[in-house]
């Protein structure tokens, strides 16, 4: 028996462990970065941030920091945190988590100081950064939930971009006919629903590549908006475009909640479709990670022919998530239509799809990490507009790349690893 | 609970794996299925599971037929079986893995793993297995994942249990406790079907063994069957069991590892410290249990790890560090471990694959330009040479069976003038007649003067070519031993006894390996 | 990983082994570790002529219904279909042999129009299809290396960012400003193919998401400088000035036509990557990574540089792409200079099943649609969008030969002795 005890443990660990330099080299970019942008680069004058809007119950006092002075703090934390980092990987081969996540939090205050103290209004809510947005962080986080869905069952899903497109156009569409904002709804899930369709029915019964399948359906679904949009849209009666006044979802505020500062005009301002978001997020967490549904899901996404060989219908629980998910985006498709903007244009969602993709990998897979990765670069996508306008030290084009080059980052195994589920994108065939 | 397969036969378009085969498992005994690599055992297995709908034919549970729809209704209907290839989530837990399809759930499908946790201790605790449930799967050992493998059926409450060549990845001491295990549940009343192509181990442990061969029951036999005929009947005509072979005659020892160490990415070692050294003329055999370092030993070799310490010499040119193109053309021949994964290019045609590490030497091509004409004539003369049976040389790989397509590899890398010759497993999923053939181009490279290195998880494999023997264990040279040396001993250096205290504990049994001797089944010899 | 049992359907006729042994059990179809594009080259080149024709028929019928069912003039007569069928039919005859009549006109050749461009549509087509040729190429040849290259758009812009720095900032000699132009766009585009395929070499990052996010990363950046330093000072647009003369494609037909020496160049790219992939000693390492890396790798090749020149190699390719539109017909640079060229690139590709002549006809085919659906948008009003529609149908049917099959009620023929 003594034997055998030994032969448990074939593999011996090893204190002398290969290390990877990439965080260290990462992070010490970034710092030489704040030191050169921040400190060396940085404006003279003071950033602004107000923090509560002139409607709030409770007003919080502006906050008004030395951009200098942050700047020159920022860097100096940065640069011995990317010191501390390089000391873990060379005594231990491993970076505490906390390093990471302070450099980060640090980094973007310095970056918003930096950015703010610069503007020549120096003067921007901070209640407005968040709340415009979500107008782009909405969209992106239903995207990335649909990815979620399909990808955690193991169907990769580039065609997130012509399901918001889908979902927007039916949306307008429907709702403009009937004058019902919600019967809009409804047709936006459907509409995402049948994208779901097409993808399910190319990628899993007829074994398409899935990256095909999504990159064309984007096309077919860009093409066919397209299409309706000049032949249905444009049509005018008595001088209005009937078919593109699509009824409007009008924001709810929940007493109380709303009132609190920065996270009340953030979250609990917000359309049914917002509400909706928020309940979405923590659900599908639980649901993947808590539940048997969840369970089984993952099982499907990581070794289909594990689950298949319990008694688990592979084939099926893809189709099911992949039209859950379509359905999901649409929702957030509806969005664009019934909430932010009150008409349909051609190719409205302008790449929001990829940023869901992209949110989706930053969040690992995770529904939370997801809406977490969305809040970032919808932040980031705020920032560029309310830039444009300012007139700042980067230009706005630098914050738009953010969410890509940071997804780069991602999956270069720069920020973490982001492992996808195993069998992503594997068709699975039964003999 | 008793099972009948009547008249199953399982047709995949024009190939027929199985044919109108019968078979009767009874209550309570261990009922082998004995066969070659391909002859169909699996998948009449998984016909039996529901992975696969026969094309005719009926399944008997009881004497009541039964029909799967799938694997839910072979579990339903109490039938268990342990894949080949385990059918465990790596990221998930133990309990996670045998809750998985049988959950036990509190309101709105939440999940309870309380009461899986508590089924695991309890079957571990009877067995005396030793899992713990909130292990992480792919922490954990071959072994004690096949155990997983086990609980999961029994937690089932399955009556019978298929176990589909369990011993592959074991050790031999691991695969006598299986045995025990298997003796235990079919006291308890659980039938077992044993699958497997190793002779000894199905006389062991079967009540009874049913010989299949292309597909179709050729008989049954009782387990004292003599070795020799359940051979005969496995392969369908009298096997000569040992090669012909004669001594070695070593010459200078050209090929020297020196202190090897090869670490992964995070910093195990794979292989801790291996000094071995090749003569000219010399078949070293590496033996081991799959997984304890040999395939990082070869790929090492042909510089294929990036994290690796120590010395690789041939004609005392140091090896490591070079890339693996300067080490095929420092001389080195190499049949890798997978030939389907790692060897071939299954796409490519039979002429492509025979020049895959030739074709930037002329006369294959010339300035960067291919000369196929060159490629098609070789590859005419390499396939009548190496007796590949393809149709013609422009046919994908990947249409060949096994035996040729290794056979490709074989041509290909005894191509050229070899200073040393590397082969993984070059008999694995091979059939008889190729294995033949294979062993001797084998055995004459040796004898034209090349040191040879075979590593195979088969022990017969081993004792059949090894002029020495050096076993592997957690990456550590456990010793190296004459080519002559008794499976006992081999076993026990397997499960990681080094040499020498291996041979102390089988003298103070007194057991039949007498240190250096020819055990009475190694003479025996068995196909694998 | 899915699919490892010991007894695989498939390789159903492997040759018998050796006398009276057993026969084994045939070699699977598809190994365990081949690559993503492995498959998809698989499933592109399995397919036949014969389904290609058919997805573009039924591609065609289905744009057709569309066009059909949103035809003002169609609607109306069905208000009375009771009253006067056959109103409705010829109003839905009238509406897509209008449409089509004037893709086919705007494509080939219209005997009733007035002006010359107008009346041979042909070259109009070849015009459109030299982009298209050569970004197919980039997405062609990457895919036989397992690499699927969604960049082709962000490599476009690239190279003709770098094109057009040469092209209106720099001033030389005639004929050699032409070439520098296009070294410099090669360049570009190899740069910008080259990320993708460093960071898959040397970090395993997808190439799928990493051009991806690549694409949306050039169109910020050419804004960027577009805005600042390669503005033209006299335009309030983010746009270049003008090419000089000398850095612009000759005509190939006199002022006339559009067609440009572009063209030439395209062709000559076809020789060359299918010289590459079938005759080169380095596209026959390419052909091995794409198919078995791990068994590329055992064989001596350096699969890392193998992803890194194909990127490379592809990159450049579609970076001639964007000096095609650049000094052959767009003439300045703006945001959109690569259109929707970058995904065409990769349905041209897969029409062409990844093989360098097939990319090439595919591309005229989608070519014709573009000069046709230009002609149909003019004189049918009908949206040029209905070409996108038709264009990603018939890469669905392709890539789904099964589903065209069953629509025709074909049986599928299958070679003897080749996969199932």
């Amino acid at each position: 028996m003594s034997i055998t005890m030994k032969s448990e443990t074939p593999k011996v660990a090893d204190a002398v462990a290969i290390r990877s330099w990439k965080m260290p080299i990462l992070l010490g970019v970034l710092a030489l970065f704040a030191v050169i942008v921040f400190v060396l680069m940085g404006p003279s004058g003071t950033a602004t941030f107000r923090i509560s809007q002139d409607t709030d119950a409770w007003q919080v006092p502006n906050l008004v920091v030395s951009a200098k002075g942050v700047g020159v703090a920022v860097a100096v934390v940065c640069i011995a945190l990317a010191y501390l980092a390089w000391r873990q990987t060379r005594d231990t081969g491993k970076i505490a988590k906390w390093v990471a996540l302070t450099f980060t939090v640090v980094f973007v205050v310095g970056l918003m100081v930096w950015i703010i103290g610069g503007t020549t209004t120096q003067n921007i809510t901070l209640v407005g950064l968040f709340t415009g947005a979500m107008l782009i962080t909405t969209p992106i986080v239903f995207g990335s939930l649909s990815g979620v869905l399909s990808e955690r069952a193991g169907v990769v899903n580039i065609a997130i971009e012509g399901q918001l497109l889908a979902g927007a156009f039916t949306a307008a569409l429907v709702s403009s006919i009937t004058g019902s904002a919600f019967a809009g709804l409804f047709a936006a899930a459907v509409a995402g629903v049948l994208v779901s369709v097409l993808l399910a029915l190319f990628s899993i019964k007829y074994v398409v590549n899935q990256i095909i399948v999504g990159v064309v359906l984007n096309v077919l679904v860009s093409g066919l908006t397209g299409f309706l949009f000049e032949k249905i849209m444009k049509t005018k009666v008595d001088g209005i475009t009937i078919y593109n006044q699509p009824a409007h979802l009008p924001n709810i505020p929940i007493p109380l909640l709303s009132e609190i500062p920065i996270i009340g005009p953030t979250l609990f301002r917000q359309s049914i479709i917002g509400y909706f978001m928020l309940v979405l997020v923590v659900a599908l967490w639980f649901g993947l990670f808590r539940t048997r549904w969840g369970l089984r899901v993952r099982a499907v996404g990581e070794h289909p022919k594990a689950a298949d060989t319990v008694g688990i219908n592979v084939n099926r629980t893809r189709v099911m998530n992949v039209l859950a998910g379509g359905a999901v985006a649409g929702i957030g498709g509806a969005y664009f239509t019934l909430v932010a903007v009150s008409s349909f244009s051609k190719d409205m969602t302008g790449g929001l799809g990829f940023i869901a993709l992209a949110a989706l990998i930053f969040g690992r897979w995770n529904p939370i990490g997801a809406a977490l990765a969305a809040l970032l670069f919808g932040v980031a996508g705020n920032l560029q507009s309310i830039l444009s306008l300012a007139g700042t030290p980067i230009d706005g084009q630098f914050l738009a790349m953010l969410p890509y080059a940071l997804t780069i980052l991602a999956v270069s195994g720069f920020v973490g690893k982001a492992v996808a589920p195993a069998a992503d994108g594997d068709p699975y065939i039964k003999e | 609970m008793k099972l009948e397969l009547r008249g199953i036969t399982k047709s995949f378009g024009s190939l027929v794996a199985n044919d109108h085969i019968d078979l009767v498992v009874e209550s309570g005994e261990i009922h082998s299925l004995l066969g070659e690599n391909g002859a169909g055992k699996s998948t009449l297995m998984n016909v039996l599971y529901g992975l696969y709908e026969p094309t005719s034919g009926e399944i008997l549970v009881d004497d009541k037929p039964v029909k799967f729809s799938g694997p839910a209704d072979a579990m339903a209907a109490g039938i268990g079986m342990v894949h080949q290839h385990f059918m465990l989530v790596p990221v998930f837990t133990v309990a996670e893995n045998v809750a998985l399809g049988a959950e036990s759930t509190s309101l709105g499908g939440v999940l309870n793993l309380a009461e899986t946790r508590r089924k695991i201790r309890d079957i571990s605790d009877r067995f005396g297995f030793d899992v713990d449930p909130d292990a992480l799967v792919e922490d954990l050992p071959v072994g004690v994942q096949q155990r997983v493998e086990i609980i999961k059926a029994l937690v089932r409450n399955s009556k019978i249990l298929i176990l589909d060549e369990p011993t592959a990845v074991l050790t031999p001491q691991e695969t006598d406790e299986l045995m025990d295990i298997m003796g235990q549940l079919r006291d308890g009343g659980t039938s077992i079907v044993f699958i497997s192509h190793k002779l000894r181990e199905v006389k062991a442990v079967s009540d009874t063994i049913t010989v299949i061969r292309r597909g179709k029951v050729v008989g049954s036999a009782p387990p004292d069957t003599p070795t020799t005929e359940l051979a005969a009947m496995m392969v369908g005509r009298a096997v000569n069991l040992t090669l012909d072979k004669a001594d070695a005659t070593p010459g200078e020892e050209t090929f020297k590892v020196t202190n090897l160490t090869v670490m992964n990415d995070a910093g195990q070692r794979l292989l801790d410290d291996v000094t071995l050294s090749v003569s000219q003329g010399e078949i070293l055999a590496v033996a081991g249990v799959q997984g304890n370092g040999q395939t990082e030993l070869t790929e090492a070799v042909l510089g294929l790890h990036k994290h690796v310490l120590g010395s690789i010499t041939l004609d005392g040119q140091e090896l490591v560090g070079r890339t693996v193109r300067q080490v095929l053309d420092s001389g080195v021949g190499f049949v890798p471990e997978d030939r389907q994964d790692d060897g071939l290019v299954g796409e490519l045609s039979i002429a492509e694959n025979l020049v895959l590490d030739l074709y930037t030497k002329a006369p294959y091509s010339r300035a960067g330009t291919l000369n196929k004409a060159y490629i098609a004539k070789n590859a005419v003369d390499k396939v009548a040479e190496f007796d590949v049976r393809a149709q013609s040389p422009l046919d994908a790989a990947d249409t060949l069976s096994g035996g040729n397509q290794q056979k490709v590899v074989l041509a290909r890398e005894l191509a050229r003038p070899l200073k040393l010759f590397i082969a993984s497993q070059p008999t694995r999923g091979v059939d008889v007649g190729s294995i033949e053939f294979l062993h001797k181009r084998i055995v004459a490279e040796r004898d034209s003067g090349t040191p040879v290195v075979i590593v195979s998880t088969e022990l017969d494999e081993v004792l059949e070519l090894a002029d020495r023997i050096a076993v592997l264990f957690a990456g550590k040279l456990m010793g190296i031993v004459p080519g002559k040396s008794s499976r006992e001993l081999l076993g026990l250096m397997m499960a990681g006894l080094p040499a020498d205290e291996a041979q102390e504990q089988l003298l103070a049994q007194g057991g039949p390996g007498t240190p250096g001797a020819t055990s009475e089944s190694t003479s025996e010899g068995e196909p694998s | 990983m899915s699919g490892d049992s010991t007894t695989t359907p498939g390789g159903a006729t492997a040759p018998d082994g050796t006398g009276g042994a057993l026969k084994e059990q045939p070699a699977k179809p598809a190994p365990k570790h081949e690559g993503e594009g492995t498959r998809v080259v698989r499933e592109i080149m399995s397919g036949n002529a014969m389904i290609s024709v058919l997805a573009v028929l039924v591609a065609l019928v289905i744009g057709g219904l569309l066009i059909v069912f949103t035809d003002p003039r169609v609607l109306t007569a069905m208000g009375y279909f009771f009253n006067d069928p056959g109103a409705t039919f010829s109003a839905m005859w009238a509406a897509v042999s209008e449409a089509y009549g004037a893709l086919w006109r705007g494509a080939t050749y219209d005997p009733g129009s007035r002006t010359w461009q107008g009346r041979l549509g042909i070259f109009e087509t070849l015009t459109f299809a030299t982009p298209l040729i050569l970004s197919g190429l980039a997405v062609t040849l990457a895919f036989r290396v397992g690499l699927f290259n969604i960049g082709a758009k962000g490599q476009i812009i690239l190279g003709a960012t770098f094109a057009g720095v040469v092209g209106f900032m720099i001033q030389l000699p005639p004929g050699i400003h032409l070439i520098a132009v296009i070294l410099a766009g090669a360049v570009g585009g190899a740069l910008w193919g080259g990320i993708a395929g460093f960071l898959k070499a040397k970090t395993g990052a997808h190439e799928v998401i990493v051009t991806i996010m690549l694409n949306y990363i050039a169109v910020s950046l050419v804004l960027y400088l577009l805005k600042n330093q390669l503005r033209d000072p006299s335009s309030s647009n983010p746009i270049s000035p003008r090419m000089h003369e000398s850095a612009m494609f000759p005509l190939l037909l006199g002022p006339n036509y559009r067609v440009h020496a572009g063209l030439i160049l395209a062709v000559l790219a076809v020789f060359v990557v299918s010289w590459l992939l079938n005759r080169s000693t380095l596209g026959f390492e390419y052909r091995a990574i794409g198919a078995n890396p791990r068994a590329a790798r055992t064989a001596g090749m350096n699969v890392s540089r193998g992803y890194i020149t194909v990127m490379l190699i592809s990159g450049a390719l579609a970076g001639l792409a964007g000096v095609t539109q650049l000094s052959g017909t767009e003439k300045m640079l703006d945001a959109d200079i690569a259109g929707s060229i970058g995904f065409d690139a990769i349905t041209v590709a897969l029409l062409g099943r990844s093989t360098p002549w097939g990319t090439f006809f595919a591309a005229l085919l989608f070519g014709a649609f573009k000069a046709g659906g230009t002609s149909m948008a003019i004189n049918a009003d009908v949206s040029i969008d209905i070409v996108a529609v038709v264009q990603s149908l018939i890469v669905l049917f392709i890539a789904a030969p099964p589903l065209v099959r069953s629509m025709f009620r074909i049986k599928e023929v299958r070679r003897e002795g080749v996969k199932a």
